[in-house]
C-alpha cells in the first residue's frame, strides 16, 4: 500500500520535474531571444 | 616513409627535450609515487582492500599523472611559439601528431615501469600473465597519448590546461580505465574471464583516437 | 553575412523582426504542446500499468524519449561539427553547439528520470548499472564541450576546436557503451532500458511512439530557436565590438590628426 503511494509520488516528481525543466528551458530560449532582437537591426537578422 | 619519419623527428625532439630537462620526469614520478602511498593511507594495506584493488589504482595512478605529462608536452610549445614553427615547417601534421604521441607513449611507458615497481613492493602484487597484461597496458598507454595528443593542444591553445584538461581528458579516458583494469586484474589471476576481449577494446580505441586524432591535427594546427 | 533578396526565402522561416518565432517554429511549437498533453493523458492514465514493470513504466515514459532525442542531439552535432570542419561556415558550427546544449539537457533529464525509476525498483536512487553510468559518463562528456564554448577566443579557433570535442566525444559514446556494458552487464539484472518489453501493445506501445515523436518535435522547436539565438548573439557581439572600435576611432580623430609627422 505504501510503496504504491510511493511509486506514484515518484512518477509525479519526474514527469513534473521533466516538464518543469523543459519549460524553464524554452522560456529562457524565447527570452533571450526577444532580447537579442532588440539590439540587432534588421538587416542582419537572416540566417541559413 | 616521409610520414613516419617526419614523425620520428618530431618525437626524436620531443624526447630529446625530456632527456636534457628531466624537468618532466622529476615531476611526474615523485607524483605518481605519492598517489600510490595515499592510496594505502586512505585504503589501509591491514584489510586486503590495497591488494584487490591493485590494478584499478595502479591505472588511476597512470591516468592522473598522465594529464600531468600531457599539460607539460603541450605548455612548452605553445609558451615558446614553438607551436608557429611547427605550423610553417612544411610537416605533414598528421606527421606532428604522431611523433607527438609516441613521445607521450615512451614517458607514460617509463611512467607504468617504475610504478609497476612501486605496485610490487608496495603492495605486494605479483605480475603474472605477462602477455596479456603486456598487451593491456601496451594498447592503454596508445590510446592514453593518442587521445591526450589532441587535448594536449586543445588546452594549451585555450590556456586553461590545469582545470579543463582533466575535465576533457577523463571522461574520455573511461572506457580505457574499465578496460584496463578488468584486462590486468584478468591477467594477474584474480578474476576470471576474457581478458582478450578487454585488450581488443583497448585496440579499438586506440586505434579509432589515433586515425581521428591524425586527421584532426590539421586543423587544430591551422587554427590555434 | 550580407542580407539575400527579401522574396528568396521560404515563408515558413521568415522570422518575426522582435523574437525568434517563425511561422515553421509556430508549427512545431502548437504540435508538441498537443504531443505533451497527449502524451501526459495516455502515460499517466489511460495505458495500463506494465505487467513486469507495474506503475513504473510511467518514468520510462519520459526517460526513453529523453534519452533518444539526447542521442540525436549528439550525433547531429558531430555531423555538425564535421561538416564545419569541412566547409568553415558559422551555420554549422552554431548548430552543433546548440544541438549540444540541447543534449546535455536531456541527458541531465535522463539521468534524473533513471534515478526516479531506480528509486522504485531497486529501493535506491544510484547503481553501478550500465545504462546510468555510461550516461553519466557521456553527460559529463558533453559538459565538458559547453565549458569549452563559453571560453573567450576567436570564433574561427572557438568552432575549431569545439567540432574538435564533438567528434572526439561522439566516438567514445559506444566505445564507452561496450565498456561498461561488459563490466557492469554480467553483474546486473534489471537495467533501465533492458526492460522495454518487446511483447509490449497497444496503449503501452503506441505511448512510447507518441513520447519519442513528440519530444522528436519539441526538439526541433528547441533546436530552431536555440540556434536563432546563438545567431543573433554572434551579431550582437559583433556590433558591440564595431561600436567600441567606432568609439576609439571618434576619439583619436579630430584631436590626433594634427599630430601626423
Amino acid at each position: 500500500m505504501i510503496l504504491a503511494f510511493g511509486v506514484w509520488g515518484y512518477i509525479t516528481v519526474a514527469w513534473v520535474v521533466t516538464f518543469s525543466v523543459l519549460g524553464l528551458y524554452s522560456a529562457w530560449i524565447l527570452r533571450r531571444g526577444r532580447e537579442l532582437s532588440r539590439d540587432v537591426p534588421e538587416d542582419q537578422r537572416r540566417w541559413m | 616513409m616521409s610520414l613516419l619519419g617526419d614523425a620520428r623527428l618530431v618525437a626524436a625532439k620531443d624526447l630529446r627535450l625530456e632527456r636534457r630537462s628531466k624537468v618532466g620526469l622529476a615531476q611526474m614520478l615523485p607524483f605518481a609515487l605519492l598517489v600510490l602511498l595515499l592510496f594505502a593511507f586512505a585504503l589501509d594495506p591491514d584489510r586486503g582492500v590495497l591488494d584487490r584493488a591493485t590494478a584499478g589504482l595502479f591505472w588511476v595512478t597512470v591516468l592522473f599523472t598522465a594529464v600531468l605529462a600531457v599539460q607539460r608536452a603541450f605548455s612548452v610549445e605553445v609558451d615558446d611559439g614553438v607551436m608557429d614553427s611547427l605550423r610553417l615547417s612544411g610537416l605533414a601534421p598528421a606527421a606532428i601528431y604522431l611523433g607527438k604521441v609516441a613521445a607521450l607513449v615512451v614517458q607514460l611507458a617509463v611512467l607504468e615501469v617504475v610504478l609497476a615497481l612501486g605496485v610490487v613492493v608496495l603492495y605486494h602484487a605479483s605480475l603474472e600473465g605477462w602477455p596479456l597484461l603486456l598487451a593491456v597496458a601496451a594498447l592503454s598507454t596508445l590510446g592514453i597519448a593518442a587521445v591526450g595528443a589532441t587535448y594536449g593542444v586543445v588546452a594549451a591553445r585555450l590556456r586553461q590546461s590545469s582545470a579543463l584538461l582533466p575535465l576533457l581528458l577523463l571522461p574520455l579516458l573511461a572506457p580505457v580505465l574499465i578496460a584496463a583494469t578488468r584486462g590486468s586484474d584478468v591477467a594477474l589471476g584474480r578474476e576470471a574471464g576474457g581478458g582478450w576481449s578487454w585488450a581488443a577494446l583497448l585496440g579499438v580505441f586506440a586505434v579509432a583516437y589515433l586515425g581521428l586524432g591524425a586527421a584532426l591535427f590539421r586543423p587544430l594546427l591551422e587554427d590555434t | 553575412m550580407t542580407a539575400p533578396a527579401p522574396g528568396s526565402q521560404l515563408a515558413a522561416t521568415r522570422v518575426a523582426p522582435n523574437s525568434t518565432g517563425s511561422t515553421a517554429t509556430r508549427v512545431l511549437g502548437t504540435a508538441s504542446l498537443a504531443g505533451l498533453a497527449a502524451l501526459a493523458v495516455f502515460g499517466l492514465a489511460i495505458s495500463p500499468s506494465d505487467a513486469k514493470l507495474g506503475e513504473t513504466i510511467r518514468i520510462l515514459y519520459m526517460h526513453v524519449p529523453t534519452v533518444s532525442v539526447a542521442y540525436l542531439a549528439f550525433v547531429l552535432t558531430a555531423v555538425a561539427s564535421a561538416i564545419y570542419l569541412w566547409k568553415r561556415t558559422e551555420f554549422w558550427d552554431l548548430l552543433a553547439a546548440s544541438s549540444a546544449e540541447i543534449g546535455v539537457v536531456f541527458f541531465g533529464l535522463t539521468i534524473f528520470n533513471g534515478m526516479m525509476w531506480g528509486k522504485t525498483t531497486w529501493g535506491t536512487y544510484w547503481e553501478w548499472e550500465p545504462r546510468l553510468v555510461t550516461t553519466t559518463v557521456l553527460f559529463i562528456t558533453y559538459i565538458g564541450y559547453l565549458v569549452v564554448r563559453t571560453i573567450p577566443t576567436e570564433p574561427r579557433t572557438r568552432g575549431t576546436i569545439s567540432a574538435v570535442i564533438g567528434l572526439m566525444a561522439v566516438v567514445n559514446i559506444p566505445i564507452t557503451h561496450k565498456a561498461v556494458d561488459w563490466w557492469r552487464g554480467l553483474h546486473q539484472s534489471g537495467t533501465v532500458l533492458g526492460k522495454v518489453d518487446p511483447d509490449m501493445k497497444g496503449s503501452q506501445l503506441f505511448t512510447t511512439y507518441l513520447g519519442l515523436t513528440t519530444f522528436l518535435v519539441l526538439f526541433a522547436w528547441l533546436l530552431i530557436h536555440r540556434f536563432r539565438v546563438a545567431f543573433l548573439a554572434e551579431r550582437a557581439a559583433e556590433r558591440g565590438l564595431q561600436g567600441a572600435i567606432a568609439e576609439r576611432r571618434a576619439e583619436g580623430g579630430p584631436a590626433g590628426g594634427g599630430t601626423r609627422p
